[in-house]
């Protein structure tokens, strides 16, 4: 492989704002005496409660187990006493169940799993089971249950490793690259030892050098390749992400098994490799408060189910009132009304920003300047999509592939109509699907 | 000891905005894109004022005052918010109008023409964004219609003398060619030593505005491109077959209005083809449309009946050159095995 950056094709250039944060070494958050972690933490099926109001539990102890293949169980970020099993703010904005740990103060490992010391040698279905009973899911934003990905039905050639982190503001995955490089390698010879393959590749985004230049340095041992990637927006999307290193298209509505792919998240790897070998299953993570309202902004390893509130005020609070607060990046995080919301497995960034950056545009007509077409890494056609959708035409929104749309938000950043196209994109293939069901259900 | 007290201020959470992401853009507006054509259309209009005159610069005055007027006017009139005058494309439209008229043109043209670009090409349609075809052709081609002779005549350059317009009329080089008066020199037209419209003389300031537009992302290349490619390649092989028939393709190239109408016209954003195989054919239905009519047709030049045409087009243009998704090719080849 060349050293010549990778791209692929459309995509944006937000200023990537990282600075705030990139040089932050990451911080461990110090013991709150309340966690209210929240218990459907993935995609697929929610993890059911083994405990109850008034248990004490240990550090790591399961507090509900996966039902079915593709859930995952959740385990107790310190030792403590379950004092209520009730609702609490998500993140989506509606209330969602929750397990309110009150800390005993010791932090007491209750030491679920055996370390897997010789894991180069070890069985791989014992260190897929590994990855499954830790609780594993995709830590860059999707939360999807990382044994699912590695139990490909297809046979499989690649195995990537996203460290691309190419949502502004964002540094988690920088830090723990530059900080964990060991573990991030380490967790990416498990993977491929899973998938029964040799090698992996890690895909950087070229503005993290220092991360690129160390993980260079210890992944030869590891038989881990590393590719710088062009700066553009959404580079750390799977589908691009794959194009960029392989030349592969996954196809509409398929997996990236289907052209012999698996991708991982940096911090996933990073996760595994302290389950397997460590034997803690997956409680906390890294994350990185910033935005300019921010006093200190930084990167902290935060337990499960510390609220936000907990983590602003780590940072300093606020020099002023900040126009949106959202859990992830700019480009695709998910804004929030209440500072009660928890830190979760895929929390990759809390963010506040400032109301200069969130002006609110009015939309006005589309003058057809195509400027969506070409920033479209899907290329599909936003503009005429978004007529479609204006029309409740959803029918003729869907012959125009918009089930093909990643929601990156390209479009919408670039338009100078400031049109709502994700958004409409977003509720045509609700309609969409909604109307397949419909159909399926007569 | 007493040690200060610091406070940490939290966000109050009910002064969050909560919308759908991108939380951030990208800062491009309407206004900064009309702009930017704006400064792009300078050179020509300094090019206008050097060869004809003040007269030329009351024509533009005139006409992007009065696109702005009636655009602030109409939406009085039926009752919408007026300040859409703001976003700088009834004044680009204005400018336009101007560049497709003479220099000697009387006032109320220019009025009359404003009424026809921002009244009937585009706010009878919806008002911007939705008129299928270019307001400034709209206006010239009506104009052209109604007003025949005034719109073919046309003052003689007098190059740097401001103020010495006097109302000499000559040919264009176009007219001058299908009445087989002598030709002007590639040089005079390439600088703009020629009669005709504001905006149809000097090639070299319009080439300066479209390196602009190019550079700034402002235009697909496709259109100037295959237009221009287009009229050279046809004028080119008439002459070839038939020097009597018609001059060489550089003269084709450099007179008339195929320069702006190749760079500021036909790429008009709104009615032209979003994507970059229906720019191309859209240029090359305007080629094809300007070349016969300026060689085989009726009026000297086609530009601007070439460009409405290709206008009507557009829609099915852009429905048929729709591209591939990423990632559509493999799932052809699954469901074909």
């Amino acid at each position: 492989m060349s050293d010549k950056p990778r791209k692929f094709k459309g995509g944006v250039h937000p200023n990537d704002s990282k600075a705030l944060s990139a040089s932050k070494p990451v911080q461990t958050a110090p013991l709150l005496e309340k966690y209210t972690v929240i218990i459907h933490q993935n995609i697929g099926a929610p993890p059911e409660l083994v405990v109850k109001k008034g248990d004490l539990v240990k550090k790591g102890q399961l507090l509900a187990k996966a039902t079915g293949f593709v859930s995952v169980p959740l385990h107790a970020p310190t030792s403590g006493t379950v004092t209520a099993l009730e609702k609490c703010h998500g993140p989506t904005g509606l209330s969602v169940p929750a397990i309110e740990i009150t800390a005993d103060g010791k932090d007491e490992w209750g030491s679920p799993f055996e370390p897997i010391t010789d894991w180069q040698n070890a069985e791989p279905a014992v260190l897929k089971q590994r990855v499954a009973d830790a609780g594993i899911v995709g830590m860059g934003g999707a939360g999807f249950p990382s044994h699912v990905k590695l139990s490909p039905t297809k046979p499989v050639d690649t195995l990537i490793l996203n460290g691309a982190e190419c949502e502004p503001y964002l540094t988690a995955d920088h830090r723990l690259m530059v900080e964990q490089t060991e573990d991030v390698l380490r967790g990416a010879a498990i993977f491929a030892r899973i998938l029964g393959l040799k090698t992996a590749i890690i895909g950087v985004e070229e503005n993290k050098p220092d991360a690129i230049a160390k993980l260079k340095e210890l992944a030869g041992k590891y038989n881990v390749t590393v590719q710088s990637l062009h700066v553009n927006y959404p580079q750390g999307a799977e589908k691009q992400l794959i194009y960029a290193l392989t030349g592969r298209e996954v196809p509409i509505g398929g997996l990236p098994m289907d052209v012999g792919c698996v991708v991982q998240n940096v911090a996933s790897a990073a996760a595994v490799a302290e389950a397997v070998i460590n034997g803690h299953p997956s409680i906390e993570r890294i994350t990185t408060v910033t935005g300019e309202p921010v006093v200190n902004p930084g990167n902290w390893r935060f337990r499960l189910g510390t609220p936000i509130s907990k983590a602003i005020e780590l940072a300093g609070g606020v020099k002023y009132q900040p126009a949106k607060l959202l859990l992830g990046g700019p480009m695709m995080g998910t804004a929030q009304n209440s500072l009660d919301v928890t830190v979760m497995k895929n929390t990759s960034g809390i963010l506040l920003i400032p109301v200069e950056q969130v002006s609110q545009y009015t939309s006005e007509p589309c003058i057809r300047c195509g400027r969506c077409v070409e920033a479209c890494p899907m290329d599909i056609l936003p503009a005429t999509i978004s007529q479609a959708v204006e029309n409740e035409r959803f029918d003729w929104a869907e012959q125009l592939n918009v089930m093909a749309c990643i929601e990156c938000g390209s479009c919408s950043y670039i338009c100078p109509s400031h049109r709502p196209l994700n958004q409409q994109f977003k509720r045509a293939k609700a309609e969409i699907l909604a109307a397949k069901r419909n159909q399926q259900k007569k | 000891m007493s040690e200060e007290t610091t406070v940490v201020q939290l966000p109050d959470a009910t002064k969050l905005v909560v919308s759908n992401s991108p939380h951030i853009r990208g800062g491009e507006t309407i206004s900064k894109i009309m702009v930017q054509v704006l400064i792009a259309l300078l050179p020509a209009a300094i090019a206008a004022v050097w060869f004809f005159g003040l007269a030329a610069l009351e024509v533009m005055a005139l006409c992007t005052v009065g696109c702005m007027a009636v655009e602030v006017l109409w939406k009085k009139a039926t009752k919408q918010p007026t300040d859409s005058w703001k976003d700088g494309s009834a004044a680009l439209t204005g400018l336009l109008l101007a560049m497709n008229l003479s220099a000697g043109a009387p006032w109320w043209i220019c009025i009359l023409g404003s009424l026809l670009a921002i009244g009937l090409g585009k706010q009878l349609f919806g008002g911007l964004g939705y008129n299928p075809f270019n307001p400034a052709l709209v206006a010239r081609v009506a104009l052209l219609v109604g007003f025949p002779s005034l719109m073919t005549s046309w003052v003689v350059p007098n190059p740097g003398k401001w103020l010495a317009c006097d109302a000499l009329t000559g040919a264009t080089p176009l007219a001058a060619l299908k009445n087989h008066y002598p030709l002007a020199s590639i040089s005079d037209l390439f600088y703009g030593n020629v009669g005709g419209c504001l905006g149809e003389t000097s090639a070299l300031a319009l080439l300066i505005g479209g390196a602009f537009l190019l550079a700034r992302g402002l235009i697909k290349w496709q259109i100037p491109a295959s237009f221009i490619g287009t009229v050279a390649l046809i004028s080119g092989l008439a002459h070839h077959f038939n020097p009597e028939l018609t001059p060489p393709a550089l003269y084709h190239v450099l007179a008339g209005g195929l320069m702006i109408g190749a760079f500021f016209m036909a790429t008009d954003m709104v009615t032209s083809p979003m994507t970059a195989n229906g720019a191309l054919i859209f240029g090359f239905g305007c080629g094809v449309i300007t070349s016969v009519i300026r060689i085989w047709g009726g009026y000297p030049e086609g530009v601007s009946f070439s460009i409405l045409f290709m206008n009507a087009l557009t829609p099915l243009i852009d429905r048929y050159t729709i591209g591939k998704p990423f990632g559509y090719i493999r799932i052809k080849k699954e469901t074909a095995q």
